[in-house]
């Protein structure tokens, strides 16, 4: 008889399923997992390091790049840690804008989730349909903040404008005539939140959509059901937050618990699992993004009812307009002060937490009393969740590894900062 | 103070007792202070007390003090900032223990006690060289394969201290020191107190 021996192979960090730069180490016994150990921080750049560099309002656009799926809720954490340490009170209007915001982009963070992850494990449509939808939330950020991606629109103290009153529109160029640009511009008529309340009415179709292609796919449920099951207790002692926690039956949601900004003033559920595995944390995930949408039609109901300032009246925090500035001395030194040697935070500690899309996302600030930040340490959810690969993945075959990888929805740019 | 702040500082003089060092609730957030030494014993109470509940460790920050305030620091140099939150009382507290030795920082692991610390103590080891006793797997975490030093310290430059680049006489890649000057275009500053007036203004 041959001799059977283990394998120990590299899964990584070029594979297109590790989702970044994932190295495991996997220890297989045939094709069971005895080990799996994963090697991260190929993408460390040492954000907080580099924070302490900077002053505290020049590191907002670092925080876009950390989890660089849902960008503005990682400069919510961190506008709020800045916010509680000064002391200031965010603008009503400013609230209800990161609220939207936020939940745009779960909804943005879910359909890349759920999409690669069906693309991971064999189901290629997916992902084709939800970059559809990405594309018009994509331009829902671009409207506002003139970036795709990176948006620096979360300021301490408030976002930096005000929505905008016109949505950009298409023009006809080699690739796109005249009939496919007056339909893509259909919808771009009005302002932001007329294009925005559009997108909200037609995405419950698009959710049913998503549902058809997998809730009741026999490939899909063969791969997912009874795949990286979490107990309850160990989903806590992992240190599991957002959907991994909520997939194991908790229902745990800072949103919900320790509410912040206007979370209270909305109406939505949370959806809880029930078995703990793959499956599950996609039904909680379809059902978040739902639930999401619905948030966000509040928040356009409301913000069209009531104008006001979007960013705190404090000088030495927030900007003045660019009209008072140039208008007004005071205010020019205001705005010198402000963009040079940058707001003075008084010392102390915080911890600030937001219910990012994946789960805790956590700012711990400690300042000394200097215009940069003494330390910054962030909180990724990610960086809880693959710690537990090990655990989760012991016994399942190898490709079932990659299942797991795309529930976990981990992203490489928050786990390694 | 809102009361359920009090109810859970009550609760940590009643439990800990003497163990706590100090107790400060500050912007709704309560922090304790404990000697190393007791660190394993207040971790393992915290966790299994029925009026604490804390079932989860969120964070494990690590802190080097040797620069606060421009120096003006007397205490321990490093420190280590735990973030624990319970799921059922629904509170957080941080703890925060420094480390006796400025040297050659040691403090006691608690990945038996919550195991999500595993991860977080490989990373303030990496990052800034404390030892955590206990500990598994005490390997690094972040840095680069090879890497000396612990980079989050202060003496730590920004820039490093090598760099790396694809040596095309030699065909590989070659370590060398780095050849950018660190600079500073914002330069720090620690104003006077109520500086600006932020809050009233």
């Amino acid at each position: 008889m041959a001799e059977i021996r283990n394998y120990t192979i590299n899964f990584g960090p070029q594979h297109p399923s590790a989702h970044g730069v994932l190295r495991l180490v996997l220890e297989l016994d045939g094709e069971v997992v005895e080990r799996a150990d994963p090697h991260i921080g190929l993408l460390h750049r040492g954000t907080e390091k580099l924070a302490e560099t900077r002053t505290w309002i020049q590191s907002v656009p670092y925080m876009d790049r950390l989890d660089y799926v849902s960008m503005m809720c990682n400069e919510h954490a961190y506008c709020m840690a800045i916010e509680r340490l000064l002391g200031i009170e965010v603008p009503i209007r400013a609230q209800y804008i990161r609220v939207m915001f936020d939940e745009v982009t779960r909804i943005l963070n879910h359909l890349l989730g759920i999409g690669t992850h069906a693309l991971d494990i064999g189901a290629m449509t997916m992902v084709l349909y939800t970059f559809r939808e990405r594309e018009d939330l994509m331009d829902v950020y671009e409207a506002v903040s003139g970036a795709r991606m990176h948006a620096a629109y979360y300021r301490p103290g408030g976002v930096y404008r005000d929505l905008p009153d016109r949505m950009p529109q298409y023009e006809v160029n080699k690739f796109k005539n005249a009939n496919t640009v007056r339909q893509l511009n259909e919808s771009r008529q009005g302002s932001l939140l007329d294009f925005l309340e559009d997108f909200t009415n037609r995405f419950g179709g698009y959710c049913d959509d998503y549902e058809t292609l997998l809730t009741d796919n026999r490939i899909w449920k063969q791969r997912t059901v009874g795949i990286g099951v979490v107990t309850p207790e160990q989903a806590k002692a992992w240190g599991f937050t957002g959907a991994m926690l909520r997939g194991s039956g908790v229902p745990w949601d800072l949103r919900k618990k320790q509410p912040y900004e206007v979370y209270d003033r909305v109406e939505f559920d949370i959806p809880v699992g029930k078995t703990g595995d793959c499956y599950d944390r996609y039904l909680v995930r379809m059902e978040e993004m739902r639930q999401s949408n619905r948030i966000v039609k509040q928040c356009i109901d409301w913000l069209r009812k009531n104008p006001g300032p979007v960013i705190a009246d404090n000088h030495k925090v927030a900007p003045p307009s660019r009209e008072r500035m140039k208008a007004n001395m005071e205010e020019l030194i205001h705005h010198f002060k402000l963009f040079t040697e940058g707001m003075h935070v008084p010392a102390g500690e915080v911890y600030a937490a937001v219910e990012h899309p994946k789960g805790e996302f956590g700012v711990y600030a400690v300042s000394d009393g200097a215009n940069k930040p003494y330390r910054l340490k962030m909180r990724a959810p990610g960086f809880a969740h693959l710690a537990a690969m090990d655990e989760i993945a012991r016994g399942h075959m190898i490709a079932d590894v990659v299942a797991i990888i795309g529930t976990m929805d981990v992203v490489f740019g928050e786990i390694d900062r | 103070m809102s009361p359920k702040l009090e109810r859970l500082s009550q609760a940590l003089q009643e439990v800990l007792g003497d163990r706590v060092r100090s107790l400060v609730v500050d912007r709704g957030e309560v922090t304790i202070e404990v000697a190393p030494e007791d660190y394993l014993g207040v971790a393992q109470s915290l966790r299994d007390h029925a009026d604490l509940c804390f079932e989860e460790l969120v964070d494990v920050s690590g802190l080097d003090y040797s620069a606060y305030g421009n120096g003006v620091w007397s205490g321990k140099r490093f420190a280590a900032a735990v973030h624990l939150l319970s799921v059922e009382k629904n509170w957080r507290l941080r703890v925060k223990v420094f480390a006796d030795s400025d040297d050659f920082p040691v403090l006691d692991s608690v990945v038996d006690i919550w195991p999500s610390a595993n991860w977080y103590e490989r990373e303030t080891f990496d990052l800034f060289g404390i030892m955590f006793s206990g500990h598994p797997d005490l390997r690094r975490i972040l840095t680069d394969y090879g890497f000396v030093g612990h980079p989050f310290r202060k003496d730590f430059p920004v820039t490093g201290y090598v760099e790396m680049r694809y040596d095309a006489e030699q065909g590989r890649v070659v370590y060398q020191p780095v050849s950018i000057e660190p600079r500073e275009n914002t330069p720090r500053i620690v104003r006077e107190e109520n500086y600006g007036d932020v809050g009233h203004g």
